[in-house]
């Protein structure tokens, strides 16, 4: 990681749905890689092509709107990132062009591995997703600002607060390699592990 | 103050307080093929060392063909992905456990029956089922690949702590009803993000009377429940599965059972939630939906979405209905099933095997039925053989199969096809998870075995003696 997250503009794709699952994000077939590039084009597959060779788009999937595309916002429901710890699905929707995911919650695992990957994920009340989602639906080509220092939402007169933890906050601003930072903590690692008791 | 089991575990793994967080001391990390490739390759960049390749384990599990120990049965890329978890396990001094060892196994099965997981552990592995081990009275949780190159650097992680779940099943199990029961019956109750933010303990009659295998397997869908992990105190169910295994303590055993009695939640102590549960209520549980926590009794008929008041819940319904094609008011026992996978980090261990071996011989796989068994490592398979397991599974005409995580998830060659309906004793009943287009239908291990000899989902309470 080196490039830190400030504000973001940019137009939204409103995937309107509940417990999208890690399953769905990026399906087993495609984590047979051993890099971390090249899984965009894989995102959300059974539900963006009709065909398994990803030839033929699905024209009613929201991805596939001509409308929503270029969409660096992907809006989504509760539970979002539910599932599976296969970091794939941050992978892919960074790959795809996805900066910043808003939903009205997320699982644990996904949404570290957002953290971990520079893909900043912004969690609102559910009755801020309904205005979110009214807003890009009347205007598909809205900007919506994300203001990660000022942790705000802002489309067209609306400008919502979120909650994020001030280590990750920091981590994305400023790109930090977390491994990096831990192992500056060298010596207190060592001091732990001289007194773990001997059966370990 | 009086503290959790959750509270003992974490305050012993405190490296450093950062802030809010802590950075927490990992005592054991698994890895495996899917999700470790890129976390070594993040060391190779930044000319990065494994800290601990004593306290790291590999095996071979989702990546591998059931039929053939052949690394590449499974075409390139997969052999690839293998290759390289060998070729970096060699360059990194970490003992692996490969395609055809002997101890080779779903890495959730495997690692408990070498004594890696002992009570009072923290445990990571890149694999969101990695919630298994906490029936040990581990900390046992899923991490993502950076998370793993993170442990492999520094073997520790910065973590906030949850919030705490008590979840209290009393009273003995009705004759028929099975941990997997018990743990989607739970997930059913509190829903598929129930426990999002929490780490849950498992307590009360029903959880102490269960073995070490139905522990796994309840602590193991944790994360279904969206938690961060499950816990089960330790008791002499536990030290007793753990005495004389490879890597169990032996010459400190004495020192270390001492300790291990020390992890229980105190009386007093606080949970943010508590819920109750009586298990002489809990049916075989079948699931109806995409999500774990769509799940009923197999006595009772399809929901409607009208079911639901909460709004979500019931556009989540109207979708699921559709996927899975049914109706609502239909009843499970007039579906049919196409197929039966009994195996999986949730349903592959050996108590897995008798279960549904013991309904297996009841009978034959229905002619529109296709059936397969997959040991959940070697061990349980060699047990298993030695059992004549293998033998009541083939005589009644299912597949007796190579160890491995197999259509759980089919990063193999063992997925459905659209349309196929299969009763699976795996633990994720997800869109597309068994296949594009497939559905699936979570269950226990016996009621798997039960729907494979009738074809359709039978109340496996009437196959009891």
């Amino acid at each position: 990681m080196s490039q830190g997250f400030t504000v973001h503009t940019g137009r939204a794709c409103p995937l309107d749905q509940a417990n999208v699952d890690t399953d769905q994000i990026i399906p087993k077939q495609f984590l047979t890689g051993v890099t971390r590039a090249g899984y965009g084009k894989h995102l959300f597959h059974d539900w963006r092509y009709l065909d398994l060779h990803e030839k033929e788009p699905n024209p009613e999937f929201v991805m596939n709107k001509p409308e929503h595309q270029g969409a660096s916002i992907l809006l989504s429901r509760e539970n979002f990132g539910c599932g599976s710890s296969r970091e794939h699905a941050p992978w892919a929707l960074a790959d795809y062009g996805f900066d910043v995911v808003i939903a009205t919650s997320f699982a644990d695992i996904f949404y570290g591995n957002c953290i971990n990957n520079q893909l900043v994920p912004v969690a609102l009340s559910s009755a801020q997703m309904d205005t979110l989602f009214a807003l890009v639906k009347a205007t598909p080509s809205l900007d919506i600002v994300v203001d990660l220092p000022a942790q705000t939402v802002s489309a067209g007169n609306e400008v919502f607060h979120f909650d994020i933890l001030a280590h990750h906050k920091n981590n994305l601003i400023k790109g930090l390699d977390a491994i990096g930072q831990t192992l500056e903590l060298n010596q207190a690692i060592e001091g732990y592990e001289s007194q773990q008791p001997a059966w370990l | 103050m009086a503290k959790t089991l959750y509270d003992k575990v974490w305050e012993a793994h405190i490296v450093d307080q950062i802030g809010d967080d802590s950075l927490l001391y990992i005592d054991r990390h698994l890895i495996h093929e899917v999700t470790s490739p890129q976390a070594f390759a993040g060391l190779k960049d930044k000319h990065r060392k494994v800290r601990r390749p004593d306290r790291t384990f590999g095996t071979m599990d989702h990546s591998i063909s059931t039929r053939s120990l052949a690394i590449d049965a499974c075409g390139p890329a997969n052999a690839l992905q293998l290759q390289t978890l060998a070729t970096n396990c060699e360059e990194n001094g970490i003992t692996l456990y490969p395609v055809g060892h002997q101890k080779q196994g779903i890495v959730h099965v495997m690692g408990p029956e070498l004594g890696l997981i002992q009570p009072g552990m923290t445990v990571v592995c890149g694999d969101s089922h990695t919630a298994t081990h906490g029936a040990f009275g581990a900390l046992a949780f899923g991490i993502g690949t950076s998370q793993v190159e993170h442990v492999l650097a520094t073997q520790t992680l910065k973590q906030s702590k949850a919030k705490s779940m008590l979840i209290n099943v009393n009273g003995s199990l009705p004759v028929g009803i099975t941990a997997k029961d018990i743990i989607l019956a739970i997930i059913g109750k509190i829903g598929h993000a129930g426990a999002t933010g929490y780490v849950i303990e498992y307590a009360g009659e029903a959880i102490r009377a269960l073995s070490m295998e139905e522990r796994m397997t309840i602590c193991n869908m944790s994360i279904e429940a969206g938690a961060k992990a499950g816990m089960v105190a330790p008791d002499e169910t536990t030290f007793a599965y753990l005495k004389g295994r490879e890597y169990t303590p032996s010459e400190h055993w004495n020192d270390a059972v001492a300790y291990w009695k020390t992890l229980y939640s105190d009386d007093g102590a606080n949970f943010d939630t508590v819920v109750e549960l009586e298990a002489a209520d809990i049916a075989p549980q079948v699931t109806w939906g995409t999500n774990p926590g769509q799940v009923i009794g197999v006595d009772v008929p399809v929901p409607s979405p009208d079911d639901f008041s909460d709004t979500v819940e019931k556009e989540s319904a109207v979708k699921a209905l559709a996927y899975m094609g049914l109706k609502s008011g239909e009843k499970l026992s007039d579906l049919p099933v196409s197929h039966v996978f009994i195996g999986s980090c949730t349903n592959g261990r050996i108590e897995d095997l008798r279960a549904a071996a013991f309904i297996a011989k009841q009978g034959k796989v229905s002619g529109d039925v296709t059936a397969i068994v997959v040991p959940g490592s070697g061990q349980v398979k060699r047990q298993a053989e030695e059992e004549g397991l293998d033998k009541i599974f083939t005589d009644a005409g299912f597949e007796w199969r190579l160890p491995g995580c197999s259509m759980c998830l089919g990063m193999n060659d063992d997925i459905l096809q659209a349309g196929d309906r299969c009763a699976s004793t795996s633990n994720r009943n997800f869109e597309g998870r068994q296949g594009r287009g497939a559905r699936t239908h979570l269950v226990s291990p016996a009621m798997a075995a039960a729907a494979a000899i009738t074809g359709r989902f039978a109340d496996v309470r009437e196959f009891q003696e």
